[in-house]
């Protein structure tokens, strides 16, 4: 809060002539010098419908000045108290010359926030601090997680919903921040909640996309990243998207900020159909969710890969279809089709392994789930393996592979070591907030791993659109030009370098 | 809440916009798209509070609590309504003395509060030399208590005893009064700890001459609007601990025609008139009184995190929130960095001493800082600086003072109502803007500048509040 209530007691007045109402406020102890009284009184007079107005302190002139405008101010009213008066044509103009008095008492006028005659205030310490700077809707948030709950509840209090792109918040502090939020009518996205859009604006890591019809409602910020870009290549945009955090489907948490994020795209104009990405939710919880979105006026497709469902290649499709739109072939940069002897096609011979290396977690779970389908359950027995580098295990106390390959490009030096390995499978996810040349570090040591072994095979998911800051179809090309066969959709990545693993030929 | 468009405060509606603390490149992000980007310049807090922290702010009702705590402070009402002996006012009985800050003991005196109470023993007659008074306060003949304890606040030594007259200050909104004695005037005064005749006559002279006639003029006056001087005192380059020239003149002016109008002889009147009229700081004590009752005002709400009193006694400073009760947080003093009078410097000086950063608690003094340009060449700064320290504490306060502004800041409102919490969480301890003291009993003051509270009480009130039983009401 900055300002506290003015105590005094207003009165309202019918009996002016011709229809005009009075009102007139004794505010006790309020000083103000009288320039600026006058100032405020001048640009009150000047608002349409008010006929006469004045803000000043109770001096005996004052009263008198007040008393033959024909205002009728309360008996007691001394110096010390400041007495606003306002006569206007019509309710509304009356109603409307109060807030701006309200505003202009409060007094501070713009010049203050920023530059006076010292220069700019220092900065903000506090997030209670900056919300009261400027008229924000949401604080993004990226603080240490045992930070993180002074932080969101001076967001929340200040009337701002909240992004926490931090993970390592207790859970016990996740439910009570969105306990807090439903009570004030507003969303805590997160904990870990790596991506958002807001009004065509990204929150952490998210792609350059084009604004549409679609909501996002995503527990999973990579598999977030990954719809809206395969949208986006389908010529179809998003209006928001909200992140929630990994654990909101989680049985403790129940979907608390799913169901704020359901009902605010549901009644959101620009929005005609919401999609619901989530890596597969708690069942109770589920079922909440399922049930909320068959209670909504706008359709909800749900993205819950694991086996057995669609993955989300599948999904996307399925919301293009409710949509009434196209589903084009999704982008593919083939190593294999160039100069004859493609290096990614050629398959990992018999008996070589599958090695995963994933900076998103999602996408990771949907390879998976790919390569379960196609390989078996056991992958392990196969020597294959997928690992997400940017979990938590590898990301306490280091950077995120998204922002830092430096972990990364280790693994894949390694992997490229082990004659076990037959196919290396990567992700790279561009966007704002993301390595600003992903493949400007990857493709030199992929080219150099690939031309070490001629029994290498490399496939990279490329999760991107041509507006991202690094530019999609350029990161392509230096990846294809290093030999990889590189997809926009991420199962097909997965297919197809499964399908190099069992000795396939081609395409996936 | 409103229609559909105000679903999460109009957030899919609007321009974004937004508040970003923590990795810079997630702000860069936002920057490199045009969107309008608040930073925060965040530090992490000292180790071993998130816990408390996250506890005491996550609680429902907590913003509340905190709201309602520092609303009743600035929304007081203090009017001067009387001047009365300790004795009569206070129940003070001889033998007994308030003194500044924190509780004291004898043998943990520094000088100055060891010359204040020599120097009260010998204004009330219990003894007849120093050393005799020195002697029975080392036995511990005398009782010595808070002035926070009684309703009361003192500057430096902040001595109180029962023949002293008292500034009654009643808080017309909330119903609270306040009490502080009249101010003896700069030099070898009792609050600096000087007790030799002259201060003991002068203070004889307060007694019979200057109080009675106080308070008759302040009873024919009526209550004298004790904000309303402040906040135009504000204005005419007072911050209303330091520098207090404006607001004395004020005040002198308001009560002359019922001064003048006293049932006394007229060089009896024209006494009092030199007396205020030559004490810069002859506010000070009414001021220091009015933000008592503010303070007060805002104490005893269950689980906030405001400070309703920064006290100082010359060895320890001790903060008391309003919801942790009458319950001390103190630290060792320190001394303040400033300027000194003549030959006098740092080693001369005493730990920071008396009741006076209660000014400071409601959004005066080092707070408004930036209202004074013409004192902060005393406390060892340039103008520039001191709009720093007004800025500086826009962070770890609840509110803008709604009657005390700034022309300097375009007529903002001084940052008041101190939140615990928050100077843990920034580190930013409040600029408290001081006379300095000397060290020795008897010496007066040596010079005056800016102290800093310790940030450990701070800390210790953090994991008070953090406790169960002082927690925030629940929302309903």
């Amino acid at each position: 809060m900055s300002e506290v209530e003015g105590r005094g007691a207003a009165w309202t007045d019918e009996r002016g002539t011709a229809g005009d109402t009075d009102w007139v406020e004794v505010r006790r102890g309020a000083y103000r010098d009288s320039v600026s009284l006058m100032r405020v009184s001048r640009s009150i007079v000047g608002r349409d419908g008010v006929t006469e107005a004045m803000a000043a302190m109770g001096t005996g002139l004052n009263l008198e000045v007040l008393a033959r405008m024909g205002f009728a101010v309360p008996g007691g009213t001394g110096p010390g108290d400041l007495v606003v008066a306002i006569r206007a044509g019509a309710e509304e103009a009356l109603d409307g010359a109060r807030d701006a008095l309200d505003g202009l008492l409060r007094g501070r006028e713009p010049a203050a926030d920023g530059a006076g005659l010292f220069g700019a205030p220092p900065p903000a310490r506090t997030t209670a601090s900056a919300a009261s700077r400027t008229d924000a809707g949401i604080a993004l948030l990226s603080v240490p997680g045992p930070h993180v709950v002074p932080e969101a509840m001076d967001a929340l209090n200040a009337g701002l919903n909240v992004m926490i792109f931090s993970d390592n918040v207790p859970v016990g502090q996740e439910v009570a921040l969105k306990e807090e939020a439903a009570r004030r009518g507003l969303i805590v996205m997160g904990p870990d909640c790596g991506t958002a859009v807001v009004g065509g604006a990204g929150l952490g890591f998210a792609n350059a996309v084009r604004p549409g019809p679609v909501g996002m409602v995503a527990a999973s910020g990579t598999g977030a990243q990954q719809l809206m870009c395969l949208l986006d290549a389908a010529g179809v945009g998003v209006s928001h998207v909200l992140g929630v955090g990994g654990r909101d489907l989680s049985t403790e948490v129940s979907g608390r900020s799913s169901l704020a994020a359901l009902a605010a795209l549901d009644a959101d104009p620009a929005t005609e159909l919401i999609m619901l990405v989530s890596k597969p939710p708690a069942p109770r919880t589920a079922d909440l969710i399922r049930e909320a979105a068959r209670r909504l006026d706008t359709p909800v497709v749900f993205a819950l890969p694991a086996p057995g469902e669609d993955d989300l290649t599948r999904a996307a499709e399925r919301a293009l279809a409710a949509l009434g739109r196209p589903v084009p072939e999704w982008p593919r940069w083939l190593a294999s089709g160039r100069d004859g002897a493609g290096r990614g096609g050629r398959g990992g011979e018999s008996g070589r392994a599958l090695r995963g290396l994933f900076a998103g977690g999602t996408l990771r779970a949907e390879a998976e789930a790919v390569a379960r389908d196609l390989l078996g359950w056991d992958l392990e027995a196969g020597g294959h393996r997928l690992v997400d580098y940017g979990d938590d295990a590898y990301t306490r106390g280091r950077a995120h592979p998204m922002i830092d390959p430096t972990l990364r490009l280790e693994a894949l030096a390694d992997q490229a070591a082990d004659p076990g390995c037959g196919v290396l499978l990567l992700d790279v996810v561009l966007g704002f907030g993301a390595d600003p040349d992903p493949a400007g570090a990857l493709a030199p040591v992929l080219a150099a791993a690939l031309r070490d072994r001629g029994d290498l095979a490399a496939v990279v998911s490329l999760c991107g659109t041509p507006a991202d800051p690094q530019d999609r179809d350029r990161q392509a090309a230096a990846l294809c030009d290093a030999g990889a066969d590189v997809f926009a959709s991420n199962a097909e990545a997965a297919r197809h370098a499964v399908r190099a693993v069992a000795g396939a030929e081609g395409e996936a | 809440m409103g229609g559909t468009g105000q679903r999460l405060g109009g957030l899919l509606n609007r321009e974004p916009r937004v508040v970003a603390a923590g990795v810079g490149v997630l702000a860069d992000a936002l920057v490199q798209q045009a969107v309008p980007v608040e930073g925060v310049d965040w530090r992490p807090p000292p180790p071993g509070t998130e816990a408390a922290l996250a506890a005491v702010l996550g609680r429902p009702g907590q913003a509340a609590a905190d709201a309602l705590a520092v609303g009743r402070m600035l929304t007081a009402r203090p009017e001067l309504v009387d001047v009365r002996p300790a004795g009569e006012v206070l129940g003070l009985e001889p033998g007994t003395f308030l003194h500044a800050g924190p509780p004291l003991e004898w043998e943990r005196a520094s000088g100055p509060m060891r010359g204040a109470l020599i120097g009260a023993m010998l204004l009330e007659g219990l003894v007849a030399t120093p050393e005799e008074a020195a002697g029975a306060l080392a036995r511990g003949a005398a009782t010595l208590d808070p002035c926070h304890h009684h309703g009361t606040v003192g500057p430096m030594a902040g001595v109180v005893s029962p023949s002293m007259w008292m500034l009654v200050v009643r808080d017309a909104e909330h119903g609270g009064t306040a009490y502080c004695s009249l101010n003896e005037g700069l030099g070898k005064v009792l609050r600096y700890g000087a007790y030799g005749p002259e201060v003991i006559e002068r203070l004889r002279w307060m007694g019979a001459g200057l109080g009675p006639l106080l308070r008759e003029a302040v009873r024919r006056h009526g209550p004298v609007d004790l904000l309303s001087i402040m906040a135009q005192a504000l204005q005419m380059g007072d911050e209303l601990h330091n520098r207090n020239r404006a607001a004395t003149a004020l005040l002198v002016r308001e009560l002359a025609a019922d001064l003048a109008a006293a049932d006394a002889p007229r060089d009896r009147v024209a006494e009092v008139f030199r007396f205020a009229g030559g004490n810069d700081h002859f506010f000070l004590n009414a001021g220091m009184a009015a933000a008592k009752a503010a303070a007060d005002a805002a104490r005893g709400v269950p689980g906030s995190g405001l400070v309703v009193a920064m006290a100082r006694n010359g060895t320890d400073f001790g903060i008391q929130l309003s919801g942790t009760g009458d319950r001390w947080f103190t630290g060792p003093a320190g001394v303040p960095d400033g300027l000194y009078l003549g030959a006098y410097g740092p080693d001369d000086a005493n730990p920071d001493i008396g009741d006076s950063a209660i000014t400071e608690t409601a959004g005066m003094g080092g707070f408004a800082l930036a209202a004074a340009p013409a004192i902060v060449r005393f406390v060892g700064g340039e103008v520039p600086d001191a709009v720093a320290a007004t800025q500086r504490m826009y962070e770890i306060t609840l509110a803008e003072h709604p009657a005390l502004q700034i022309p300097l800041l375009s007529f903002r409102g001084t940052p008041a109502g101190i939140d615990a919490t928050r100077v843990v969480r920034t580190g930013i301890l409040p600029v408290i803007d001081t006379g300095i003291a000397g060290r020795e009993a008897g010496t007066g003051q040596v010079g005056a500048g800016l102290v800093e509270p310790p940030a450990e009480v701070f800390t210790a009130a953090l994991l008070a509040l953090a406790e169960d039983g002082s927690r925030p009401e629940p929302p309903r």
